[in-house]
């Protein structure tokens, strides 16, 4: 070994003290996208020639005190980019997901992050423990196309810190875009993101909410009220309806839009009243033909689904988790704002609410023939 | 403001023991009795009234007409909601339904309670002072909220494009403030010109009238087509119909509407003496025939 190899040595080795994370980059075309806050979702292509990237997203973790209901109930909530759920990510078949994972030192918990749609090392979990100012960079290649959960996975409270607020989807498109059962291309004009989270919020002895001071002054409490497995909340995008009224997404006839539907705990089942699933990839995964004119689909705890549906009537849609208690009681319910013409052939009232007449049926009032 | 004569009786707020029994209040008319709660006597006067319920011509649906209408005789009407406290002491009484979660507090309007809850209240303290009270009528309470009674003639569903008016409605009701939903202390939402005050607040009052569905002639005539008493006119910052059981209102409303927050009331004292005789009788009807 000559002198000059050893003091190479010796270079390459600081280098490595100095920077451990810096590891090789697969030889690919580099892309940063900034994340936006649900039910948004980051531009991106649906269909795309270009060949796999590396695509470079940041999330900062952030603990704070929520408001989750209209009454002002506060939750210490620890989230992904301080919303619930966390944003959604999109790449495509093939690409390298990058992610660097920010604990600010404001915070006063570890977290990590369990991709599922990443392959070894607990989703990545293993390799992603963040302390309070620490950050990490994780790299894992797509190889399975679908929507699918993240979530915060750190020994010993995983379950606490997902019903927290700590969850959120990634998907995966195919390279050439989606198709149906016969191979047909599929597209939408409008993509949301509804994260659906169960919440577990400790009550005092006069049934009132209580609130804390900190998250570890929540944790005994919260865990007792999760034990029993009745969540005091199901809410979409974070709140009771924090997509209702002014925050009501919106459409118009004849767009089709693509609703994509996580929950990383609980079972839910998405319906959207007076419209339908006209293709829905129930589990979430594309590789799978999806099925057609669907009333209610099933997504399953710790799954995203996803939806496509052309609106066909203007109007105020209800998107709920049609168990409707949890819709109607616990939060559960979004609302869409469709603009659009009428279509009297699909719907029409043939006469309004009035009288009841015997022996009539029909716009007509043709008499019922005995 | 829709009422030009201001004449106003203040009663003074004297908290008294309850009276004798109904039947001998009933003979006292003069003097109007010690209550616990302060009432303002309104004198008779016209208004605008917007009539309550769904409206039709020739099967299609119309506005609502609005009336000129003439309140003919005084009004005593409570300046303040009913609090927690005065409802938990009939709750105590065995004479209310126990409500669920409500903390009775002295300073704050009772919240959660339905229709029948109200009434069971009214009954009590009529019980309670000899003085007979009762909820408003939705004119009523119109008359006496004046300037804080809103006439948000909402856009009529056209058969043709019912969405039209759906979206219109639904962007009315999601542009409005919303204030704090918890209940607040009585006097924060401020008076009317009659002196009422948290008129229009995040407590929306029943009233007794019940939904109608009328048709409307050409001429202007209403004509009664459906009246259901399981739902009445419940009043504030707007007007909205409530099934007579609900407590909660933002479980009572429909999937895609924006509720009222909360659910109160504040109740009518009636003074002269006919009032009180047809206000007994019809009280003694409905325990007969029983509610709505």
């Amino acid at each position: 070994m000559t002198r000059r190899s050893v003091l190479m040595g010796a270079a390459v080795a600081a280098l490595l003290a100095a920077a451990p994370a810096l590891a090789a980059s697969p030889d690919l075309p580099r892309k940063t996208v900034d994340l936006v806050a649900p039910p948004f979702v980051h531009p991106h292509q649906q269909a795309t020639r270009e060949g796999p990237a590396i695509v470079a997203f940041k999330m900062v973790i952030e603990e704070k005190e929520v408001v989750i209901d209209e009454a002002g109930t506060k939750f210490r909530a620890m989230t992904f980019n301080g919303t619930m759920p966390g944003p959604m990510m999109v790449v495509h078949e093939g690409d390298y997901v990058e992610l660097t994972l920010v604990n600010p030192d404001t915070n006063t918990m570890p977290h990590n992050i369990d991709f599922h749609a990443a392959t070894g090392a607990l989703g990545g979990g293993a390799l992603t423990h963040v302390n309070p100012g620490e950050q990490v960079v994780l790299r894992f290649k797509a190889t399975r196309t679908g929507a699918f959960v993240y979530h915060c996975a750190p020994e010993g409270m995983i379950p606490w810190h997902v019903v927290s607020g700590m969850s959120g989807t990634l998907m995966v498109l195919p390279r050439n875009g989606l198709k149906d059962r016969d191979g047909k291309p599929l597209r939408y004009d409008r993509i949301y993101y509804v994260g659906e989270n169960d919440l577990y919020v400790p009550r005092d002895e006069t049934g009132k909410y209580k609130t804390y001071e900190s998250l570890a002054e929540s944790y005994s409490d919260t865990t007792e009220v999760m034990r029993k497995l009745i969540p005091t909340h199901v809410v979409f995008n974070g709140k009771v309806g924090a997509l209702t009224g002014a925050n009501a997404m919106t459409a118009k006839v004849g767009e089709t839009v693509m609703i994509v539907h996580s929950q990383a705990n609980r079972d839910t089942r998405p319906h959207l009243i007076g419209g339908h699933g006209d293709y829905v990839w129930e589990t979430g995964k594309f590789a799978n033909p999806p099925e057609k004119n669907l009333e209610t689909w099933f997504v399953r705890g710790g799954s995203a689904g996803a939806a496509l549906y052309t609106f066909l009537q203007p109007g105020i849609y209800a998107y709920v988790n049609h168990n409707l208690i949890e819709a109607v009681e616990l939060g559960a319910t979004a609302h869409f704002k469709v603009e659009g013409t009428w279509n009297d052939d699909l719907m029409t009232q043939v006469s309004p609410p009035g009288p009841i007449t015997p022996g009539k049926v029909g716009a007509a009032g043709t008499s019922v023939v005995k | 403001m829709l009422i030009a004569s201001g004449l106003k009786i203040a009663v003074a707020a004297l908290v008294a023991g309850p009276l004798a029994v109904g039947g001998v209040a009933l003979l006292t008319p003069i003097a109007p009795p010690p209550l616990p709660h302060a009432v303002v006597t309104l004198a008779p006067g016209a208004f605008a009234y917007r009539l309550a319920g769904d409206f039709s011509t020739a099967g299609r649906p119309v506005a609502a007409p609005r009336r000129q209408l003439r309140q003919d005789r005084p009004l005593a009407i409570m300046t303040r909601q009913v609090t927690a406290a005065e409802y938990a002491s009939c709750v105590e009484a065995g004479a209310c339904p126990r409500i669920p979660q409500a903390v009775p507090t002295a300073d704050r309007p009772v919240v959660g309670v339905s229709f029948r809850d109200a009434l069971a209240y009214a009954d009590w303290i009529t019980r309670q002072t000899g003085v007979v009270h009762r909820l408003p009528t939705d004119a009523e309470w119109v008359f006496a909220a004046a300037e804080k009674a809103s006439d948000e003639a909402l856009p009529v569903v056209d058969a043709a494009d019912p969405a039209k008016a759906w979206l219109a409605r639904y962007e009315t009701e999601s542009a409005r403030e919303r204030p704090p939903i918890a209940p607040q202390p009585v006097g924060t939402f401020g008076a009317n010109a009659n002196g009422l005050v948290d008129l229009a607040g995040n407590v929306w009052e029943w009233t007794a009238t019940c939904f109608e569905r009328a048709e409307l002639a050409p001429s202007g005539a209403v004509r009664p087509v459906t009246t259901n008493c399981g739902v009445r006119v419940v009043q504030g910052e707007h007007r909205t119909y409530m099934t007579d059981f609900i407590r909660d209102p933002r479980t009572g409303g429909c999937a895609a509407g924006v509720p009222p927050a909360n659910l109160g009331f504040r109740l009518v004292v009636e003074t002269a003496l006919a009032d009180r005789l047809r206000a007994a009788l019809e009280r003694t009807a409905r325990r007969l025939l029983g509610p709505g």
